[in-house]
Parts: structure tokens; C-alpha cells; sequence
């Protein structure tokens, strides 16, 4: 892909990333938010994590799948409960992406 | 006139807030510096320039829109799906600078504007748990920012020079470093029964619309449904 376009693209994500951060910053300084609108921002954050995530462990060549050949699949059920135990993010991604390495290591197909 | 930014830098007061900022954001700095990493060698592999990938630190500086923008650019997505994705993806940040900035009344807008640049899941988690002095802590709370953005390039920069060092990215599990990131933050996220049903039913929609073939725009229309039934339950419960 032409570096030109991708130059372009990365101005374009640095705006509409800006601006979510900034809006809400400037004027509701000091201010206070309408509590159902607060209540529906409460649930984008855990809703959208979610939908990024869920399809990228369980969907596999276009299908489910829930089987242990499903490498990422196995590597989240021990990364959740890592997350949960310990808090921590940089356990979380080190013990998961562990668990991928050690299982291609052990001949998982993916 | 008189340089006021040279007397508040010699002031020991802010020099003592600055230290204190970068102290609260090491537990930030352990986890940005792997993940820059991992997001620098997957840049590095995928055909984006150098200039680009860093680039995209230094100005989005959001990571898991960056790794999903390396993901996209790669399999030759145009810049408007590119665009809205990170849109969407970031729109989150929305809440986060919505729920801090009634503390910050104290704060001029050019401050507001910097601050609002580094403001992440992780920043904000930090500034989260200490919101009542966001108000007097201005130094601090922008050297916690600044650390935190520091450590996400340096991470960056050692991952674009390993990238030529790494053949492949797969035995090394870096392809599974966003996923593990999106784990740890959304178990950070679920501190309610709402929320965890919340999630459930977001990415048990994004999943059925991605199989169905909507694969653009499943995770905005997941969230939005997800929110939005999640905001029924709990205003049905209240009642």
C-alpha cells in the first residue's frame, strides 16, 4: 500500500481520536453529565472491548469454533482468569501470548 | 513579559509533583513497553514505514486501534473503513474524558487539550482511582501522561528495530499480543453483574454479525445494541 495514502489514513485516525478525548474534556469541565447518558458511557467500554475480542477467539476460517484445536481460544481461557487474579495488564499479555507461543511450539496448527 | 514556565519548572513544589506523576505511571510504563513492542515488530512486518508506524504512536497513540489499523492496512482496507474503525474503536474515550473533566474546573484549557491527547484506558484508569486531587495535581497528572506516551514510543522504536531481526512473528505469540491486551481490559472494565452481561451480549452479537458477513461495521452495531439493552436492564432493575 502506497506510504503516501497510509500518511494520509494515520491524520485522519490522529482527528477522530482527538476528538472523543477532547470535546468531553473541555466542556464538561467543571460540569455534570446528564445520568443517562452517563449510564449508557458506562456500558461502551466493557460492549466494545468485547465485540473487538469475542470474534477474533471463537471464529476460526469463517466458522465457530470452540474446540481446544483453537489455539487462541485455549490461550484466553487461562489469560482470563490471569486478568482477574492478578490485575494486571502486562501479566495478561505476557502469560497470553506465552500460552500461543508455547502451544505453536507444541505443534497447534495455528 | 515573564517566562512563567521557566519559574514553575524551578519551583520544587511542581518538580516534586512531576517525580510523583512518574512514579504513579511505572506500573503503565511495564505494560506499554512490551505491547509498543509488539505493535512496532507487527508494524515493522506488515509493509507500513517506519516514519508511519512511529508516527501513528507519536499522533493516535491509541493501542488497540493501532494494532487493528496495522492488521487492516495490511490486508489492503481503504483509509474511510481504516478511519471509521479507529473511530469506533476509540469512541470509549468518549466516557473516560466525560467521567474526569468535572474535576478539572481548575484547569486552562490549553491544559485541558494536552491532557485530553494522552488520555488511554490505562491513563485514565490511573487518574480514576486518584480523581479528587486531579484538580490541584496539574504537573503530576500530565508527568504521569507524558511518561506513560514515552515508554509507549520507546516500545514502539525497539519493536521496528527488532522487526528486521524477527523472521516471523507467529512462534513469538506477538499475534496474540491485542488480544491478550483487549482480556486484561475488559476484565478491568467489569466491575458489575451490568456490565459483564453487558459484555457478553456485545461479543456474542459481534460474533454472529461478523459470521454473517457484516465485517466492517459489526463492532459499532454490537456496542450500540450491547449499551443500549444493557441501559434497559439496569434502568428495569432500578424501577
Amino acid at each position: 500500500m502506497d506510504q503516501e495514502v497510509i500518511f494520509w489514513t494515520i491524520l485522519g485516525m490522529a482527528l477522530v481520536t482527538y476528538i472523543p478525548r477532547l470535546l468531553p474534556t473541555l466542556f464538561l469541565s467543571g460540569r455534570k453529565l446528564n445520568p443517562i447518558a452517563g449510564a449508557w458511557l458506562r456500558l461502551i467500554p466493557p460492549a466494545v472491548l468485547s465485540a473487538m475480542l469475542l470474534p477474533s477467539l471463537i471464529v476460526r476460517e469463517q466458522r465457530l469454533d470452540l474446540s481446544f484445536d483453537n489455539l487462541f481460544f485455549v490461550a484466553a481461557l487461562i489469560a482470563f482468569p490471569v486478568a482477574y487474579r492478578f490485575k494486571s495488564l502486562s501479566a495478561t499479555v505476557v502469560v497470553g501470548m506465552g500460552v500461543v507461543a508455547l502451544g505453536r511450539y507444541l505443534g497447534w496448527s495455528t | 513579559m515573564r517566562r512563567t514556565n521557566a519559574v514553575d519548572a524551578a519551583d520544587p513544589a511542581i518538580c516534586q509533583q512531576i517525580a510523583t506523576g512518574m512514579k504513579r505511571a511505572l506500573p503503565i510504563v511495564l505494560g506499554y513497553v512490551p505491547i509498543g513492542f509488539a505493535y512496532g515488530v507487527l508494524a515493522g512486518k506488515s509493509g507500513i514505514s517506519e516514519a508511519n508506524a512511529l508516527l501513528m504512536s507519536l499522533i493516535v497513540f491509541a493501542g488497540s486501534a493501532q494494532f487493528i489499523a496495522v492488521g487492516l492496512f495490511a490486508s489492503g482496507t481503504g483509509p474511510a473503513a481504516v478511519i471509521v474503525t479507529t473511530f469506533v474503536v476509540n469512541l470509549r474515550h468518549l466516557l473516560m474524558a466525560a467521567s474526569l473533566a468535572p474535576h478539572m474546573s481548575a484547569w486552562k484549557k490549553k491544559y485541558l487539550s494536552f491532557f485530553a491527547f494522552e488520555l488511554t484506558d490505562e491513563t485514565f484508569a490511573l487518574h480514576s482511582t486518584r480523581v479528587s486531587i486531579l484538580n490541584q495535581c496539574r504537573p503530576e497528572a500530565l508527568a504521569l501522561n507524558v511518561a506513560a506516551q514515552a515508554s509507549w514510543v520507546a516500545g514502539t522504536i525497539l519493536g521496528l528495530f527488532a522487526a528486521e531481526l524477527i523472521g516471523d512473528v507467529k512462534p513469538l505469540g506477538l499475534d496474540y499480543a491485542l488480544a491478550a491486551m483487549f482480556i486484561g481490559l475488559l476484565v478491568g472494565q467489569c466491575d458489575s453483574i451490568i456490565k459483564i452481561v453487558t459484555a457478553i451480549l456485545g461479543g456474542g452479537i459481534a460474533t454472529v454479525l461478523f459470521l454473517a458477513g457484516f465485517q466492517q461495521f459489526h463492532i459499532i452495531i454490537a456496542t450500540v445494541i450491547a449499551a443500549t439493552a444493557g441501559l434497559g436492564v439496569e434502568q428495569w432493575i432500578k424501577k
